[in-house]
């Protein structure tokens, strides 16, 4: 069914009886050309454009819980292409591109709202760092623009210009950037996927994989084995403890990040403001909720939930940089685990076994990333080679030094 | 989170600097070759559950500690001196 303005006056007048649910809820298949093991965003968005884009006719997505239940359902909503180092840059920018023709794509509307992003700069260093940044950006064909303080001030005014550590100079700001109702790219890849043939099989979890010779036929799931000639992951978060079955180990730590929504409120946030010199960063949700949140809590976790240390911190960024938000109370916070990889930079690439690929090493930037990791990631299951602006994001990098670290601080995950 | 010091006590989890898997004491042999230096610098085992790892009391005593710990409760299960770990290793 193509949902479009017509069906909803149509629904309406018929009591809304013809809508019907949107995928189906299949029964697992002996074997699949391949098999995608997780049903979040990566791995809904690589099953669609391997059917849509590279045409394969038998593809399944593994699910052990439902889709959407992971991070890309505890996230912040943000995107954005403001990275500055050749390996990252053109791949963001792919991805918001992705981003800007996404609910044509799958006739599923995402909510997705170019309503700009600014990054608050506070010294004459950082505006040099941002310069350059923004440069970067342009000669990878985004958008990007210099702010000075008058400018910022024009459109947050009420933002704490004064702070005696942080007074705001100015800011580097990407129009195109913005925010997307998260749940919905899980739904609209979902549906998307589906409606051209991709099983979705939710209450599956995969507990094993069948290697043999060195090469991989399938994995062992919760609801029996399924055979498969090609096995994608895409369960960043859980990568660990996915590959460990493959007796794989990763240059990557899992991390508890935290997020926080306000009770609701008029209008105030027009767009997304980060302030990165004290690890904070804002924006306002259509239902009127602040969404905001910080740094990492800063040890290896597998729990969902992060410590109060960290909610201070949080809570000590938003009031130095925007005092009123200490009127405003806190409604919900909760905690998603990332996979923080040695540089900072994800893995798209095929593992030492053949038959078996991975993706994953998203830090705490995977939402914005959705589109360009499916593509990218169905390219390479498909073609065996990797796509163009994906070539950086390999296993190897780190054995070879060739690491993608946009901060330059080194292999320790929970700095980056 | 509370952890608790070999020298100083129990202590707020703010005080201690993490610096990631207790595998790092284990520095590998300079010439051991690059395969045994990119694991060592590079991949982790990164259990769901019990791990050890290295916390340094930079609030406190600057005493570098091997937490036991529950990566899925944040349970803190037992501490001990790096130093006592390290020859109890060798």
């Amino acid at each position: 069914m193509r949902y479009s303005g017509f069906r909803i006056i149509k629904e309406a007048l018929t009591g809304h009886r013809g809508w019907g649910p949107a995928w189906r809820e299949p029964e697992p298949k002996a074997h699949y050309d391949i098999i995608v093991i997780g049903g979040g965003g990566h791995g809904l968005a690589t099953a669609h454009y391997l059917a849509s884009v590279y045409q394969q006719k038998s593809v399944a997505v593994l699910e052990k819980g439902w889709i959407g239940g992971g991070n890309v359902g505890r996230n912040t909503t943000i995107i954005r292409s403001n990275y500055l180092l050749d390996g990252n840059e053109p791949f963001y920018e792919f991805s918001l591109k992705l981003w800007e023709g996404l609910e044509q794509d799958l006739n599923y509307n995402a909510m997705v709202s170019q309503r700009g992003i600014i990054n608050l700069i506070h010294s004459d260093a950082q505006r040099d760092a941002f310069t350059r940044r923004g440069n970067a950006m342009i000669l990878n064909g985004a958008d990007a623009e210099l702010l000075d303080e008058a400018a910022v001030r024009r459109e947050y005014p009420y933002l704490n210009f004064r702070d005696a550590r942080f007074p705001i100079k100015g800011g580097l700001a990407q129009r195109r950037g913005g925010t997307v109702r998260h749940d919905a790219v899980a739904w609209g890849f979902a549906r998307a996927a589906d409606s051209r043939g991709v099983d979705i099989i939710q209450n599956c979890e995969v507990t094993g994989f069948r290697i043999q010779d060195g090469t991989c036929t399938g994995v062992e799931t919760s609801r029996g084995f399924i055979g498969a000639t090609k096995v994608g992951c895409a369960v960043a978060g859980s990568s660990g403890r996915l590959m460990a079955h493959a007796d794989m180990r990763l240059p990557i730590e899992s991390h508890v990040l935290q997020a926080f929504v306000s009770e609701g409120l008029k209008p105030i946030l027009p767009g997304v403001i980060t302030f990165g010199a004290g690890h904070f960063y804002v924006s306002q949700s259509d239902k009127g909720g602040l969404v905001f949140g910080g740094d990492i809590d800063g040890y290896n976790s597998y729990a969902q939930r992060g410590n109060l240390p960290v909610v201070e911190d949080v809570c000590e960024g938003g009031m130095a940089i925007m005092p009123m938000i200490g009127r405003a109370r806190l409604l919900r916070m909760w905690g998603g685990i990332m996979d923080m990889s040695m540089d900072g930079s994800p893995i798209i690439d095929r593992t030492h076994i053949d038959g078996l690929y991975f993706n994953g090493g998203w830090c705490y930037g995977g939402f914005k990333a959705t589109p360009a990791s499916g593509y990218t990631f169905a390219h390479l299951l498909a073609t065996d080679t990797p796509h163009h602006v994906a070539t950086a994001y390999r296993f190897d990098r780190f054995r070879t030094g060739h690491m993608i670290d946009e901060k330059g601080v080194g292999n320790q995950p929970n700095l980056h | 989170m509370r952890i608790e010091c070999p020298i100083c006590g129990s202590r707020e989890r703010r005080e201690f600097y993490y610096q990631g898997a207790d595998g790092m004491i284990a520095r590998p042999d300079p010439d051991a070759g690059g395969e045994v230096w990119h694991a060592y610098l590079h991949l982790r085992d990164n259990p769901a559950g019990e791990t050890r790892d290295l916390w340094y009391h930079e609030g406190g005593c600057g005493a570098w500690i091997v937490v036991t710990r529950n990566t899925v409760t944040h349970e803190v299960l037992g501490t001990r001196l790096a130093s006592d770990a390290r020859e109890a290793a060798s």
